[in-house]
């Protein structure tokens, strides 16, 4: 029984989580996300890091870990709400990873791992998230429809399609009759746009079955509950940090018993969801009975977890919480796209058989 | 990351249920009244294995094994699986033994551990007073030493069992001039004798498991204090990290407690069809699961810790407060699943082939649950002071 991290592991997350304070502080955090697009330097130096292929193969250029530790480092992430295109460009490669032939896998895999190509998904429409809610047809070798939500997708240099029939397909940038036109979505760490399709020559990935769609479904969920118990731990840290600095009526606010008691319950309903993300995450890889189901509950609990928790952090900085420099605010649209983006906690729980 | 328990406690677990088969099971069906005396043999037997009371050492009755929290745990589950007594439940195996063995003198471990450890002596805890509560350093009672015994005086409430109880470890005020903290004895006495008298309250169940305790001129003999005089207080201390420890691996209860939820979904009709078709229920049961399988997999973290020797950290104080929480929203989803059944008193405690109605007994019980141990808002000043380094309120004294 050993439900731990590694030292490798701990050491790993360490690394990144200083990376990310080196090369993103709040003042540049902010300044990316009043841009709202992507940044291909900081994005190249986590690749150089590594971050671009910590579970595709090693027989195509990633590390071939597992998805523990891909979600650690989603955690981290989240934790410093990096902007960035890791979560779009991590599920295109492991769709690619299981359902791709081997010509696919080895013409796009190493340079996924490598980051000198950047990839996405193409997920939801407006029938929903869910590949049975999917109608976008895949006949005849090209696609005709919409996609939306797709990060970075105007960015991307490929997207992995979620088709009808529950297969994937591949579409390249710049294909014909692809358009892209950028959302103005709420969280600018992670730009989305909506993707459209016009007899856009698209090739199947060979091996993508209902099986590899629905791993790559519970893989986004993992993620999705990682990012978000990093960005809700961090809030809990942010909060108690404030409530001991500020002060009113001549001492910390963190020193009555309201603020106190607010802060005690905020961490006690964050900090044991570690252990839920951590088991959700493990049990993709090693017990395969319980891999949809703990995907699903731990996207749906952290999602719900987050959202309140940012909520609760904007309140207890009062006024500065409410303001657009406030680094807060970041992490409150961050909650809401790990709410949303792949379904709601609701659309979970009622996929969960009881 | 690896949830099995691996080979080598796979084979310490065949040793426990083949013990278990041989030594429990032909007694498992006894009737009431020759149950006693099989539990009292089976106990010897399982100390004598190493299975019980393993962090005690022989010389008092315990079987002094090596610190093994997997083996501990392998036993947990054994015994549980098929309900062979395991260490005698009350306050004076869960707290005074622990107590004794890190305070005590010689004569107190040789005179008292021994036969707390197998049920002969009953223990009742003596802590709260009507104005000492949460603020429990605040007591009155008081212990004079006169004639070389102590002389107490005063009322304790809250006493768990204390009218089936042979002795009571108390906090009594020795040092009435020293301040708050500092002038508190730990004590024990007998509550067989005319100083004592014992009155049970009748709790919100219907039941009476807890009493107040009146001492008139109760004695004591001069070397039944355990510790110093004046350090009662720390040494109540230890006492309390072993109640809370006592709590801690709680998660499997919370687990057992909502798979008992989900079934009273699945037997309860709403508009026609089960309780758990109904798409409210359903979403209300799954955020509930949410935050049972965080506790369970929170508390495998920290076993984990335990077992690798490093602390479990902040999340180990939330513990008591987490389970809480679930006991309060599983009555509330049992509420709305009973129906009329609300309306209807409770049987007591355990009655078979109790109806629905038996849901009020965990309607109330989870409130008792809020309360005992360290109520939740004092869990909560815990969590924000000692976890999250929030300063300390104003109102509260230094002692602690």
């Amino acid at each position: 029984m050993n439900f731990l991290l590694s030292p490798e592991q701990l050491e790993f997350q360490t690394t990144v989580q200083r990376f990310l304070d080196d090369l993103c502080p709040a003042t540049r955090l902010h300044e990316l996300f009043d841009r709202g697009e992507h940044d291909p330097a900081l994005w190249h130096a986590m690749c150089e890091l590594g971050l671009a292929g910590i579970a595709l193969p090693e027989a195509h250029g990633g590390a071939g870990m597992e998805m523990i530790d891909l979600a650690l480092v989603a955690e981290t992430l989240g934790s410093r709400a990096a902007p960035g295109p890791f979560l779009g460009h991590a599920l295109a490669g492991l769709a690619i990873a299981w359902g791709g032939s081997d010509a696919q896998k080895a013409r796009w895999l190493p340079a996924l791992a490598s980051g000198e190509k950047l990839a996405s998904v193409a997920l939801a429409e407006e029938g929903g998230w869910q590949p049975e809610q999917w109608g976008l047809s895949g006949k005849g070798g090209t696609l005709s429809g919409c996609k939306r939500h797709v990060p970075f997708a105007a960015d991307a240099d490929l997207l992995v399609v979620g088709l009808a029939d529950g297969g994937l397909a591949l579409v390249e940038r710049g294909a014909e009759g692809l358009s892209v036109e950028v959302e103005n979505g709420v969280d600018r760490t992670r730009a989305m746009a909506t993707v459209g399709f016009s007899a856009t020559p698209a090739e199947r990935l060979e091996g993508a079955c209902r099986e590899v769609v629905e791993r790559l479904r519970d893989a986004a969920l993992v993620l999705l509950a990682a990012d978000a118990f990093g960005g809700a731990a961090r809030c809990v840290e942010m909060a108690v940090d404030y409530a001991k600095i500020r002060e009113q009526f001549g001492q910390p606010i963190g020193r009555f018993q309201a603020v106190k008691h607010q802060l005690a319950n905020m961490a006690v309903e964050i900090e044991p969801a570690r252990g839920l993300y951590w088991y959700a995450a493990h049990a993709f890889d090693h017990v395969p009975a319980d891999a949809a189901r703990y995907a699903a509950l731990a996207k749906a609990h952290l999602a719900d977890r987050f959202l309140q928790v940012a909520r609760d952090t904007v309140e207890v900085h009062g006024g500065i919480g409410y303001t657009w420099e406030c680094d807060v605010q970041i992490y409150l649209k961050r909650a809401m796209f790990d709410f949303a983006w792949m379904g709601n906690p609701q659309e979970q729980r009622r996929r969960i058989h009881l | 990351m690896d949830l099995t328990y691996g080979a080598e406690y796979e084979v310490f677990r065949q040793e426990v249920r083949a013990f278990l088969e041989r030594a429990w099971l032909p007694h498992a069906k006894l009737a009431k009244a020759e149950r006693k005396a099989a539990e009292a043999a089976f106990r010897r037997e399982a100390i004598e294995q190493g299975y019980l009371y393993r962090a005690i050492p022989r010389q008092y009755g315990g079987s002094e094994q090596k610190p093994d929290v997997m083996r501990g745990q392998v036993i947990r589950e054994e015994f549980g699986r098929v309900r062979a007594p395991m260490e005698v439940p009350g306050v004076g195996v869960g707290m005074l033994v622990p107590t004794l063995l890190e305070c005590g003198t010689q004569e107190q471990k040789d005179r008292f551990i021994a036969k707390t450890l197998t049920g002969e002596y009953l223990w009742a805890q003596g802590y709260s007073e009507p104005n000492a509560g949460s603020d429990l350093a605040s007591v009155r009672t008081r212990g004079v030493l006169q004639d070389g015994e102590w002389v107490i005086n005063g009322q304790k409430v809250w006493s768990t069992f204390a009218q089936y109880a042979r002795f009571m470890f108390a906090m009594v005020r020795t040092e009435p001039d020293a301040p708050k903290h500092q002038g508190l004895s730990y004590i024990l006495l007998d509550l067989k004798q005319p100083g004592v008298t014992i009155r049970p309250l009748k709790q919100v169940t219907g039941g009476e498991e807890f009493c107040e305790v009146f001492f008139d001129n109760a004695k004591a003999p001069a070397d039944w204090i355990v510790g110093e005089r004046g350090k009662g207080w720390q040494v109540s201390k230890t006492t309390l990290v072993h109640e809370r420890n006592s709590f801690i691996g709680n998660a499997s209860s919370s687990q057992a407690l909502y798979d008992k939820l989900v079934e009273l979904a699945r037997s309860t009709f709403l508009n026609g069809k089960p309780a758990i078709e109904d798409a409210v229920i359903r979403e209300r049961l799954l955020v509930l699961e949410g935050y049972v399988a965080s506790h369970v997999y929170s508390s495998y973290r920290q076993f984990s810790m335990t077992a690798h020797g490093q602390h479990s950290g902040i999340v180990g104080s939330m513990n008591k407060l987490i389970s809480t929480q679930i006991g309060h929203e599983v009555a509330r989803l049992a509420r709305d699943l009973m129906g009329d059944n609300l309306l209807i008193a409770p049987p007591p405690e355990g009655t078979r082939g109790a109806g629905p109605e038996k849901w009020n007994n965990q309607f109330f019980g989870s409130l008792g649950v809020a309360i005992a141990g360290g109520a939740s808002n004092i869990q909560r000043n815990i969590i924000a002071e000692r976890g999250l380094g929030l300063p300390r309120d104003n109102g509260q004294e230094a002692g602690n």
